[in-house]
């Protein structure tokens, strides 16, 4: 059941150094640079979001997530949400609006994995960027690189997935879409999908033995020519790639990850499945994971599974 | 410029530009050759850690690297992440994982 829970609003990742990674998600991944703050950080959004911004990048010593943020449909329900954080154990602190330039009031809570979440109501509309709200155009001419249309999901990794996704599911009305089980180790569940929306996922969880871990930030292209695309920008400027251009077989989209300058890995994916709150969870067996993560490749990818930060 | 850099307990050695970090130099085409594959390649932006290795000797630069892999003392020590390493004279490195991952990167 969906408890006012809309969508993934925003993501901070740590970077070692805000004017290279600045380069990296403005100039190669398309967003648009909306502004800074006093504590190192700088904001960005994609082109279709309505509000002020999506993407934050803080200067740090280590790179990795530091929060992902959902926004919810209104005042009332983040502070229904809130009390229900706290009364299943969570540990909740509740951050001024302002904090992040343009945003409300956030309720950030801790999880099983490790990792911090947000909640808020109100961020500043600013509109689609680059074209106007009546009679639009279809995109704006000015984008750059791959032209990302929008901040899509972030995968995590962390010990305690179930702990994890039964928090996002009971208290926020998260609904499994997808998950993988090890038939050999009792239906251990390795990977779980997350959605809030129709999406396929709006986050995705993967069992690994250390907490707190990022595994990648996705964004939405239009087209499979524009994966294309994106692999040739990849190779104009090096960019440290992953792999791909593939498709999944977990969600059936169509992607290619790379690395941002701090290592942090990024995604840029099109097409995939979608969930209506009636649809089954869809499971795809662990010894099939070569399948399910690289679905021409079929082959695991060391690389894919171990990197994180 | 272009040094020689040797893998403890490894025959093969490959050689690195100055202005090229070392996975570049290991993973460098070689006629006739399999790719290298002496250290452990992740995300080459001294964020995960895989490549963490420990210079026994020679002189490079260092560009910024996770402190969660590499602390000031490490760093000090000699532990480095191999992507983040630009030789400036022949290395001899060898490996110091913290993060396990095969050596089988593309
Ligand atoms: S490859 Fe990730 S830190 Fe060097
Ligand atoms: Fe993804």
């Amino acid at each position: 059941m969906r408890k006012g829970v809309m969508r993934p609003g925003h993501v901070q990742i740590r970077v070692l150094d805000l004017e290279e990674a600045l380069v990296h998600y403005r100039d190669r991944l398309g967003l648009i640079e909306v502004g800074r703050d006093d504590h190192n950080r700088a904001y960005l959004k994609a082109w279709t979001e309505i509000d002020r911004f999506s993407v934050v990048l803080r200067q740090a010593e280590e790179p990795g997530m530091d929060f992902m943020g959902f926004k919810v449909t209104g005042p009332d329900v983040l502070q229904q949400r809130k009390q229900e954080l706290i009364d299943y154990g969570c540990v909740v602190e509740t951050i001024p609006a302002g904090e992040l330039d343009g945003c409300g009031e956030r309720v950030r809570f801790d999880s099983p994995t490790g990792h911090f979440f947000e909640l808020y109501a109100e961020k500043e509309q600013t509109g689609k960027w680059g074209i106007s709200e009546r009679n639009p155009e279809a995109w704006p001419e000015a984008l750059k690189g791959m032209r990302a249309t929008r901040f899509d999901h972030c995968l995590l990794y962390g010990e305690d997935i179930d702990g994890t996704s039964a928090l996002l599911q009971q208290v926020l009305g998260f609904q499994l879409s997808e998950q993988v089980l090890d038939r050999d180790n009792g239906d251990l569940r390795v990977a779980a999908f997350l959605a809030c929306s129709m999406k396929a996922h709006d986050v995705a969880l993967v069992r690994h033995p250390e907490n707190g871990k990022f595994h990648h930030a996705s964004f939405y292209l239009e087209t499979w020519s524009d994966v294309l695309r994106a692999a040739d920008l990849i190779s104009m400027h090096d960019i440290p790639l992953d792999i791909g251009p593939t498709r999944h077989g977990l969600t059936h989209g169509q992607t290619i990850y790379f690395f941002d300058p701090s290592g942090n890995r990024n995604e840029v994916f099109t097409g995939g499945d979608y969930t209506y709150p009636d649809h089954p969870v869809v499971t795809w067996d662990a010894e099939q994971l070569g399948k399910a993560i690289f679905y021409h490749h079929r082959q695991l990818n060391e690389n894919f599974l171990g990197v994180v930060t | 410029m272009k040094y020689s850099i040797s893998v403890l307990g490894e025959d093969e050695r490959f050689s690195c530009n100055a202005d090229q970090h070392l996975l570049q130099g290991m993973q460098a085409y070689r006629i006739g050759m399999p790719m290298l594959r002496l250290i452990p390649v992740g995300c080459r932006g001294g964020g995960c850690g895989v490549c963490r290795v420990r210079i026994v000797s020679g002189d490079y630069e260092a560009s910024k690297m996770s402190r969660k892999h590499v602390t000031e003392q490490e760093q000090a020590e000699g532990i480095a992440l191999a992507c983040r390493v630009y030789p400036s004279s022949d290395l001899e490195i060898e490996l110091a994982p913290r993060v396990q991952v095969e050596k089988n990167s593309e």
